[in-house]
């Protein structure tokens, strides 16, 4: 069967319209089509009911610019006709997470505080994926404020459904970014990662996600979670993409103090070398992991899921016959500090930069009388923020506050040095293990279903256990598809590397997906493909 | 301070975080956040089972920012701002250019 346009890689419809075999107004019909035939309803504010149908379809896109991507889709279309170059992503369908600010668009973070909003600018990263010719479809739904790991907190609903079976979550934050490249309803995605939120969701929907090293994609123009964590990356559908899409969003930027003054190799160039000769350690910290009991709170070790443990040593299986040195055993202890240290430092974080949604310069105000300028406050922040931004700004001024400060944000601060010096050993070129890369699950479950952890704030923090660390401490980190579990729900492996190592991750990524490109899950579609 | 002490989030300190953030709480609303804060408290809890040398300093970003790597500061010079207008339409309240709100609460100082 020839697989639809909108189902190509970026590479290959690049190969294809350089060529002038297809269009890119081919390629955005393709794109809309699929839309069409498995979004379903529109997520919106208005009280929600779940219907059975609800389950079947993807919900992806909070807002559609399909006039926006068609005028993109004619000039790059002329720009082919004259002989120029109309870029490096010229016809490429975009999804933008709806976290990013998008001149002229409805820019919500998820959350009826700011469904009003109508950004008067674009944030860079997005700025440079349409300079270099990308298509923006439109902007996918989120938890709210990135608040979440399934995408269940977002204001807008029905929530995403997981393409591979709408009944489960698609991750998140950037669960709509993940479902809409898996579905074949955008090509590329722009997602933020800040504690998983990219590798998560693009593991639980079979797709690439990749969290770049912390100031390496300018955050001009993104609405600010965790200034001291979050990072723009790229969601795709292989791994050639991703170092296409990074290649284009990262390096300087002067509107961002925080994007740091580092070169931008050719990710591209660099992705084919192999891995013969470096060195990829597997560490027993994440293969075994601490709970809290759902029930009692207590906590307690248990292994990762068969399946996923499984797929993790097949896949050092892989890299080790193409090559490279398996290196087992190395101690990160403070992995499993990662959640109650990010339970801190992200809420401190999330509590200051929420506060500036006030009723007053934009988004939702609250319309009914009020007695002052506090209850106007009040009213409009009580209704505006779903649960998950109240919990968030809650524990980040208790934790923050004078008589806590030492005992609960100094601390996680230091346990984060604690959690960075880990990587730091693992990497060090003169340490005992001298590592290039880390392998391991990107999470410690498949896709769950969805309503099954919503609502359980701590179980939520917990799928995000294995993506934390990185985040912490700054790392990048790349997620790739493995294979399924006997429900048929994709497996993610990352490879975790030091700071701006993105060039090693994409290689080793790449040489991992090209030695199983022949395996049969490969050949599988998500199922809403399937019923399509 | 110790922390093992604080680790329940009581109704009188859970009142004084909601004056503090500025929420109106729907009814209900205000004991599941309550629940949950508590929850994670258990588990920020951990954090104390850790032996942290005196000297261990904190990290306030993973990576580290060099001279090299920082970048340039940007001249301090005046910019146009064409989009004014559009950045005033989305003020939800507006009169003559000036952002409307209600009465601000004074206190008298004593």
């Amino acid at each position: 069967m020839i697989p639809a346009l909108c189902d190509l890689p970026a590479h290959e419809l690049l190969r294809r319209l350089r060529r002038r075999e297809i269009s890119a107004a081919e390629v955005l019909d393709s794109t809309l089509a699929r839309i069409a035939a498995v979004e379903g309803r529109p997520p919106t504010t208005a009280a929600y009911t779940s219907n059975s149908g609800d389950l079947e379809k993807i919900h992806a896109y909070i807002t559609l610019t399909e006039e926006r991507a068609r005028a993109q889709a004619q000039a790059v279309d002329r720009a082919f006709a004259a002989g120029d170059d109309p870029g490096p992503l010229a016809g490429v369908p975009l999804a933008v997470k709806d976290i990013f600010c998008v001149r002229g668009t409805p820019s919500t973070a998820g959350s009826r505080i700011l469904e009003t909003f109508v950004a008067p600018y674009t944030a860079t990263p997005v700025a440079r994926l349409e300079a270099a010719g990308a298509l923006t479809i439109g902007k996918v739904n989120l938890d709210e404020f990135t608040f979440g790991s399934s995408n269940e907190s977002s204001a807008f609903l029905p929530p995403p459904g997981n393409p591979w079976n709408p009944r489960r979550v698609p991750g998140g934050s950037s669960g709509g970014s993940a479902a809409a490249v898996a579905a074949g309803e955008a090509t590329i995605s722009l997602g933020t990662d800040t504690a998983g939120s990219i590798r998560q969701p693009a593991s639980f929907c079979g797709v690439v996600g990749l969290k770049p090293t912390y100031g390496r994609v300018s955050r001009y123009g993104l609405i600010a979670f965790a200034s001291s964590i979050d990072c723009p990356g790229p969601v795709t559908r292989d791994v050639t993409d991703a170092a296409l899409v990074l290649g284009v969003i990262a390096g300087p930027d002067p509107r961002d103090a925080t994007a740091a003054n580092v070169p931008v190799p050719d990710y591209v160039a660099l992705i084919e070398g192999g891995v013969r000769g470096m060195r990829i350690g597997l560490s027993p910290d994440y293969f075994k992991l601490k709970y809290p009991d759902a029930e009692t709170g207590e906590l307690r070790e248990q292994p990762i899921a068969n399946e996923i443990e499984a797929a993790v040593n097949k896949a050092a299986a892989v890299l080790a016959d193409a090559g490279a040195e398996i290196v087992e055993g190395g101690p990160m202890p403070n992995t499993r500090f990662g959640i109650p240290a990010y339970f801190v430092i992200s809420r401190v974080e999330a509590a200051s930069n929420l506060h500036r949604y006030d009723g007053v310069k934009y988004g939702h105000r609250h319309s009914g009388p009020v007695t002052d300028l506090r209850q106007l406050y009040r009213k409009s922040r009580g209704v505006g923020f779903g649960p998950q931004p109240k919990l968030r700004i809650l524990m980040g001024m208790y934790v923050s506050a004078a008589q806590y400060e030492k005992a609960y944000y100094d601390r996680a601060l230091r346990v984060r040095t604690l959690i960075r010096r880990d990587f730091e050993q693992a990497f060090d070129p003169a340490g005992p293990y001298r590592l290039d890369c880390l392998l391991a699950a990107t999470t410690p479950t498949t896709a769950f279903e969805i309503g099954a952890v919503y609502g359980d704030s701590v179980s939520m923090q917990y799928a995000d256990l294995l993506t934390v660390p990185a985040n912490h401490a700054g790392i990048p980190a790349l997620s790739v598809p493995a294979g399924h579990d006997a429900a048929g729900l994709p497996i993610g492996i990352q490879f975790l590397g030091a700071d701006s190592s993105e060039a090693k991750l994409l290689r080793v990524a790449r040489a991992f997906e090209r030695e199983t490109e022949n395996e049969p899950w490969r050949a599988l579609k998500p199922q809403v493909l399937r019923a399509s | 301070m110790d922390p093992k002490r604080s680790r329940e989030i009581t109704e009188a300190v859970f009142q004084h975080l909601v004056e503090l953030a500025s929420f109106d709480l729907e009814p209900g609303e205000a004991e599941y956040l309550r629940r949950e804060l508590n929850g994670q408290l258990r588990t920020i809890a951990q954090l104390e089972a850790i032996d942290l040398p005196e000297e261990l300093p904190v990290t306030s970003h993973g990576v580290p920012y060099t001279e090299q790597t920082s970048p340039a500061l940007r001249e301090d010079r005046p910019e146009p701002c064409p989009e004014a207008e559009e950045i005033l339409r989305q003020a939800p309240e507006v009169q003559e250019r000036h952002i409307v709100v209600p009465d601000i609460p004074l206190t008298e100082l004593e």
